[in-house]
């Protein structure tokens, strides 16, 4: 299943300095949810330290998740169902000013 | 003999600058005095006629006009931070009528803030940042009550701010995650909409809390990020337009609110800038948590704590040096220029701060690869080169990531004949104490 998956805000430093990635999910017998993908993108393209990007499961404190442009928490979180061509954002919040 | 020209006449601009400034202080009592005996326009309501020409290109759009013009003008805002953000949101809102601008900094100015904080300049430089916006608000603008207060935001600052005055809006303009969540309590307990923007490198954001029943920052993130996670301007860079376009931003925001027009606020939404694509990203949120800790139905926080404790960091974003070598494990600054040549000093600030400027005879390692095999194998090959000492020194921007180093080289190299050792203070203190001609930045 094919989707894109986008980094910012300084998340994308986890993910080789890139904030773009195309990504095919192998396909599986139960459909696939965002909890799925969180320890996908860990084994696969997380480069730096893992504890900077999941906690307890689900991503660390001070990072929003986007799908489709839309807050997860509106989404059901973890357990959202990934469609096809879905854009999942992954988005470190800044504090600079 | 150049060298002494320029420097008389900027002294003699300072000199004159200063005499400006008394001029201008004068200046506004007098004109305060006029202002409350002056009647309004007899051929319009509530605005003198300076006013109408004045704001008249705004008030000809119909979602402001006379009647929103009044309002900015019976408003009082707060604005904290007087850098990168601070400047655009102030200049905005004072050119717009705003009736009363208090802005908040402890802050200098500096000069690697210039090409940012547009209203600082060259001569502010070693000033109060709350001074110079002052200054270039009230040439701007003379109408106006603008208040700059030298001062660090805690929960005890800004309780006496918020006892002794009502603001309408309160627009974030800080640069550090304590500050943010101070603000966000403050605005609930008190009830104020804020405006929240931030930047860094060449990302922005920006959204409203607390506005109309809206989420606010707890509701977001009721958990504090890592300290290790939050890149500051200093550490990350920050390229002017970024912050500019958010506080260019946050000032329309704020004249939104002020003026009722709640269709375009950006609460529970999040606007996303990418300068690196040039985008936009209009982010719809979740609703205000009823569990939230602060502005839930039940909420657990009922009056202000300590930020810096709940936040596991200062409330600035200054970085706070550490200490966890022996003395033994140090070489002061003023050592180096003998050792450059002769021992084997790595750099190990990031490969663009070592473009910026580096020292002669020095290899760049930097801090963040140095624990991959290919940097520890390159370590051992360079010190199968040195002869003398038996001393690999290293050294970094502050002298944190170099201790950092020290303690990890000595850690997975501990086989090598070799004493790893710190430059106290880093490149800082080489620039402060050795070379002043070193870049400070």
């Amino acid at each position: 299943m094919d989707i894109k998956v986008q980094f910012g805000g300084g998340a994308e430093l986890l993910f080789d300095n890139k904030k773009h990635y195309d990504i095919s999910l192998p396909s599986k017998e139960k459909p696939w949810i965002i909890g799925d993908l969180l320890f996908w993108l860990k084994e696969h393209l997380l480069k730096e330290r893992p504890d900077l990007f999941l906690q307890d499961n689900s991503v660390r404190p001070g990072i929003l998740v986007l799908i489709n442009d839309t807050d997860w928490e509106l989404m059901d979180t973890v357990n959202y169902e990934i469609q096809l061509n879905d854009c999942i954002m992954f988005i470190s919040t800044l504090h600079g000013g | 003999m150049l060298d002494e020209k320029i420097a008389t006449l900027l002294k003699d601009i300072k000199r004159l600058k200063d005499k400006l400034r008394e001029k201008e202080k004068l200046l506004f009592v007098h004109l305060q005095e006029k202002n409350n005996n002056l009647t309004t326009c007899k051929y319009s309501k509530g605005l003198t006629k300076e006013e109408i020409t004045r704001y008249s290109r705004q008030m000809l759009v119909k979602e402001i006009g006379l009647e929103g013009q009044l309002k900015l003008k019976n408003s009082k805002v707060l604005i904290v931070g007087a850098g990168g953000l601070g400047c655009p949101v102030s200049v905005y809102l004072a050119s717009a009528g705003i009736g009363e601008i208090t802005i908040v900094d402890y802050d200098d100015v500096e000069l690697s803030n210039l090409h940012r904080q547009i209203l600082h300049t060259e001569d502010d430089i070693d000033h109060p940042k709350v001074n110079s916006i002052y200054d270039k608000l009230h040439s701007i603008n003379r109408n106006l009550k603008i208040i700059p207060i030298k001062q660090h935001m805690d929960s005890h600052t800004i309780k006496q701010l918020l006892d002794s005055n009502t603001f309408d809006v309160v627009v974030d303009g800080s640069d550090n995650v304590a500050t943010r969540y101070l603000l966000n309590d403050a605005c609930v307990l008190n009830n104020i909409p804020l405006v929240s923007g931030s930047a860094l490198q060449l990302e922005g954001q920006l959204t409203v809390y607390n506005y109309n029943g809206g989420p606010c920052y707890r509701c977001l993130f009721p958990v504090p990020p890592p300290p290790e996670t939050v890149t500051s301007c200093g550490d990350g860079g920050v390229l002017g337009p970024v912050p500019g376009l958010i506080g260019v931003l946050q000032a329309h925001q704020t004249i939104l609110i002020l003026t009722n027009s709640s269709d375009g606020v950006l609460s529970q939404r999040f606007l996303v800038f990418d300068g690196s694509s040039a985008t936009f990203r209009n982010v719809k949120l979740r609703p205000r948590n009823i569990n939230c800790a602060v502005c839930g139905d039940n909420p657990l926080i009922t009056e202000l704590i300590d930020y810096e404790q709940f936040c596991g960091a200062g409330a600035h974003d200054k970085v706070e040096n550490i200490n966890i070598l022996s003395k033994t494990q140090h070489i002061e600054a003023e050592e180096l220029p003998k050792k450059l040549g002769t021992s084997l000093i790595l750099d190990v600030r990031p490969h663009l701060q070592f473009d910026l400027c580096h020292l002669p005879y020095t290899t760049n390692l930097p801090f963040a690869e140095i624990e991959k095999p290919d940097a520890l194998d390159l370590v051992k090959r360079l010190v199968k080169n040195i002869d003398a000492d038996n001393e690999v020194i290293v050294l970094c921007r502050r002298g944190n990531d170099s201790q950092r180093a020290v303690s990890l080289l000595k850690q997975k190299l501990s086989d090598l004949p070799v004493n790893f050792l710190n430059v106290k203070g880093g490149l800082h203190a080489y620039s402060k104490y050795v070379d002043s001609d070193f870049p400070d930045f």
